[in-house]
C-alpha cells in the first residue's frame, strides 16, 4: 500500500493522461465550468441522479464521472444522496410507468431553483422502448426538462459537456 | 423418476427446436418435473409463458443436458411449480401479471411486475382493463417485540437502479428483508413480438447495460441456431474477446465498489482506473465503450484491426502490472477483511437449490459455468479454470471475481494469439424456427429462447437474467447481519434490476 501511495505521489495525475483530444476537451470544459458555475452557484452544483427505468448503461457512465480520469468534483460538481440537497436532477431511462410516481415525488422534493437533465436517448423520447405499455416515453412527459444529453449511453465527456451547456443557458 | 430423458421420452417432441429438445407434456408430467426440481434431480433454468402455454427449462447436471417441457393451458391455469420449488415463485407471479395464466396451488399470488399503473392487465396475454384502484402491496410480516421497519427505495441514495427494500430490524440486526422489484419493467418481451431481427437484436443489447455484450451474444446465438446457420469462425473469436473484456470491466469495477462499501475508497479509485482503461480500449477498438450493437445475428458489425490488437495487448500489460498489488492490499488490509469475511454468508445448499449462477454460485460451491458445462465456440478450444470456493461470504465473492479477472486476462491472450482471419458476418437466411442459447455473462448464465416466424419476425422472445435466482438469495443471506452491512452484501451480489425487470 505504501509503495502504491508513493507511486501516486510521483506519477503524473491520471486526469491528464487520457488521449489528446479528450484531454483538450476536458481542459476546455474545466475553464468554462469554473466561470459559469461561479457566476450562477458559487462554484458548486449538487446533482441528484434518478434512474427512471434505464438499462443501467447510463448509470455506468455517470459512475465513471467520479473516476480519476474525469474527477467530476474538481469542477465543483458532485452527486448527492438526497433530492433535498440537489440543484440538478439527472434522470435516465424512458420513465417506466412503475417509476413515474417516484420520479414526480423526487422532483417535488427538490428545492427551486432546479434543473432537470434527461440523460440518454431513451430519456429523450423513450428510444427503443417507446410505445411499450410499460413506459411513459421520455422524461418530459412527466416533469419539465431543461436539457437532453444524447447518446446510448452518453460517454462521460458528453455528460460533462451537457452540464456545461446547462450552466451557460 | 429421476432421469430427465424419461420425462422427455413421454412427451410429444416439438420439431425444429434447437439445439436442445422441447416436448409438449401432460399436466401429470409437468408435476413430475416440478417434483424432480424439488428433489434436486435437476435445476430450473427458466419458467416462462406465452398466451396459452407455459414452458419450463431444466438442466440436468449429471448429464449436462438442457431440455424444455411445455404445457398447454387452454383454461388459463397450470400446476404451480413454486409450491414445491421456491425459485419458481417470482417467475409464476410474473407469468400471472403479464399473461394472466394462473398457477394452481401457488403459495404467493401477489403481483410482482404489475404495480397497477400500466393501464392494462395481462399485457402479453388476454388483455383486460385494470380492475380499478389496486390495493396497497402487502409486505410479508415479521412479528416480535421491538421490531422496526426501514423502507428503502425505489430511489436510492447513490447512483443505482431503482428497487424497493423493506427491512425489518431488531436494533441493528436484520430479521427480515423483503425485496420489491419491477420498477424497471419496460415490457421488452412485448416489444420483441413482431419486431424484425435488427430491432430485436438492439433491444436485446439494452436489457441490461453492464451485460450488453452477453445479451447481444445470447440473442444472436439463439437466432442463428433457430435458422440453423453458422457464423464465420472469426466472429466467434471476436465475440469471445468482447465477452471477456466485458467480464473484465465489470469485475474490476465490482471489486473496487465492494471495497468502497466497506469504506475503503482507495481500492475503488484504483480499480476504477483499470475499469476505465478497459472501456477506453473497447472504445478505441470497437467504437463503443460498452461494445453495444457490435454483435449482430449472423456475425459481427465491427472487426478488430492490427492497431486494435496492440491496444488490447497494452491494456493486458497495464492490468497485469497494476492488479496484483491491489489484490495484495485487499488480502492484507485487516479493516477490510473485518467487514468482508463472514458477512452475508450464502449456504451452499441454498445456492444449489436456486441454481445460482456466476460468482454467487461459485463462491458457494456450485460449480457451474456455461462456458465450461455447455461450451460454445470458441471456448471448447480455450484453456481456462473455473474458480470455486465454498465459504459463500462477501470475501469469497470478491475472491472469485479476482480469480476470474486473472482467467479473463489469460483467455484474452489466447484469443488474440489464435484468432483466425476471414469474414466476420454472414447474412441470416430467411425462414423460421426455434432456438435457445445459454451464455455466461459476468454475472452468470443468460438464457434466451427465441421463435422466429417464417417472415423473419420475432414471434416470441424470452430472456432470463441470472439475477432471477440471485435476488431471492440476497434476502436469505442478509438475515442476522446488521443493516450497515447490507450495501456490502448487496454489492457483492450485484444483481441486475434492469435484467430482472426487463
Amino acid at each position: 500500500m505504501r509503495s502504491l501511495l508513493l507511486q501516486g505521489l510521483f506519477r503524473r495525475p491520471l486526469t491528464e493522461a487520457p488521449p489528446v483530444p479528450d484531454a483538450a476537451d476536458l481542459a476546455a470544459l474545466a475553464d468554462h465550468l469554473d466561470i459559469a458555475a461561479r457566476r450562477r452557484l458559487g462554484r458548486s452544483l449538487s446533482i441528484r441522479h434518478v434512474d427512471a427505468g434505464s438499462c443501467n448503461g447510463c448509470e455506468l457512465e455517470v459512475h465513471a464521472l467520479n473516476n480519476a480520469f474525469y474527477d467530476l468534483e474538481r469542477y465543483g460538481l458532485r452527486f448527492v444522496a438526497s433530492p433535498r440537497h440537489a440543484d440538478v436532477l439527472f434522470v435516465t431511462g424512458p420513465v417506466t410507468r412503475n417509476m413515474r410516481e417516484a420520479l414526480e415525488r423526487t422532483y417535488n422534493a427538490t428545492p427551486s431553483p432546479k434543473w432537470v437533465v434527461a440523460v440518454g436517448d431513451c430519456a429523450a423520447d423513450g428510444g427503443l422502448f417507446g410505445g411499450s405499455y410499460a413506459v411513459e416515453g421520455g422524461v418530459s412527459r412527466v416533469i419539465p426538462v431543461d436539457l437532453h444529453i444524447t447518446g446510448c449511453p452518453p460517454n462521460p465527456t458528453a455528460l460533462l459537456k451537457g452540464l456545461l451547456s446547462l450552466m451557460e443557458r | 423418476m429421476a432421469v430427465l430423458s424419461d420425462i422427455l421420452s413421454q412427451g410429444v417432441p416439438v420439431p425444429a427446436h434447437r439445439p436442445w429438445p422441447r416436448v409438449m407434456v401432460s399436466a401429470r408430467l409437468w408435476k413430475l418435473a416440478a417434483q424432480g426440481l424439488a428433489d434436486g434431480h435437476w435445476s430450473l433454468l427458466d419458467l416462462s409463458a406465452e398466451a396459452a402455454a407455459v414452458h419450463m427449462t431444466l438442466f440436468e447436471e449429471r448429464t449436462t443436458s438442457v431440455a424444455v417441457i411445455s404445457l398447454d393451458c387452454p383454461k388459463g391455469r397450470f400446476p404451480s411449480v413454486g409450491s414445491v420449488h421456491a425459485p419458481a415463485i417470482r417467475l409464476e407471479r410474473t407469468i400471472q401479471d403479464l399473461f394472466g395464466l394462473i398457477a394452481d396451488g401457488a403459495v404467493d399470488t401477489r403481483p410482482w411486475m404489475d404495480h397497477g399503473v400500466w393501464g392494462v392487465r395481462h399485457p402479453l396475454g388476454e388483455v383486460t382493463e385494470p380492475a380499478g384502484e389496486s390495493a396497497g402491496y402487502a409486505f410479508l410480516a415479521a412479528e416480535g417485540e421491538s421490531l422496526h421497519r426501514i423502507p428503502v427505495g425505489p430511489v436510492h441514495a447513490g447512483i443505482i437502479e431503482p428497487g424497493h427494500f423493506r427491512f425489518t430490524a431488531n436494533g441493528e440486526t436484520v430479521v427480515r428483508l423483503e425485496e420489491r422489484l419491477g420498477y424497471v419493467h419496460r415490457g421488452i418481451e412485448g416489444l420483441m413480438r413482431g419486431a424484425d431481427i435488427g430491432r430485436a437484436a438492439r433491444l436485446a443489447g439494452r436489457v441490461s447495460g453492464d451485460s450488453t455484450v452477453c445479451y447481444a451474444l445470447a440473442f444472436a446465438r439463439a437466432a442463428e441456431v433457430a435458422v440453423d446457420v453458422d457464423v464465420p469462425a472469426r466472429a466467434h473469436w471476436l465475440r469471445a474477446l468482447m465477452a471477456e473484456m466485458e467480464r473484465l470491466a465489470n469485475h474490476l469495477g465490482d471489486i473496487g465498489a465492494i471495497c468502497n462499501d466497506a469504506a475503503f475508497a482507495f481500492m475503488h479509485a484504483h480499480c476504477g482506473v483499470l475499469r476505465e482503461r478497459v472501456l477506453r480500449a473497447a472504445d478505441t477498438c470497437f467504437g463503443h465503450r460498452l461494445m453495444r450493437d457490435c454483435i449482430v445475428p449472423g456475425g459481427m458489425a465491427v472487426d478488430l484491426d492490427d492497431p486494435g490488437v496492440a491496444v488490447i495487448d497494452a491494456l493486458m500489460a497495464e492490468i497485469r502490472r497494476r492488479f496484483p498489488a491491489l489484490v495484495k492490499i485487499y488480502d492484507n488490509t485487516a479493516s477490510l477483511q473485518d467487514r468482508t469475511v463472514g458477512a452475508g454468508t450464502l449456504d451452499p445448499a441454498l445456492a444449489q437449490r436456486f441454481a445460482a449462477g456466476g460468482f454467487v454460485g461459485r463462491a458457494s460451491g456450485r460449480l457451474f459455468d456455461a462456458r465450461r458445462m455447455i461450451p460454445y465456440a470458441p471456448y471448447g478450444q480455450l484453456r481456462f479454470e473455473v474458480p470455486l470456493l465454498v465459504e459463500g461470504d462477501v470475501n469469497a465473492r470478491v475472491w472469485i471475481r479476482i480469480r476470474e479477472v486473472e482467467q479473463s486476462l489469460a483467455l484474452i491472450d489466447q484469443i488474440l494469439a489464435a484468432m483466425p482471419a476471414g469474414d466476420i458476418c454472414t447474412g441470416l437466411p430467411a425462414g423460421g424456427g426455434e432456438g435457445m442459447a445459454l451464455v455466461e455473462g459476468f454475472r452468470g448464465d443468460v438464457l434466451v429462447s427465441l421463435r422466429l416466424g417464417e417472415s423473419g419476425k420475432i414471434e416470441r422472445c424470452r430472456m432470463r437474467d441470472p439475477s432471477w435466482f440471485q435476488w431471492p438469495l440476497l434476502e436469505a443471506v442478509i438475515e442476522g447481519n446488521i443493516v450497515a452491512d447490507f450495501p456490502l452484501c448487496n454489492k457483492s451480489f450485484n444483481c441486475s434490476y434492469a435484467g430482472h425487470d426487463l
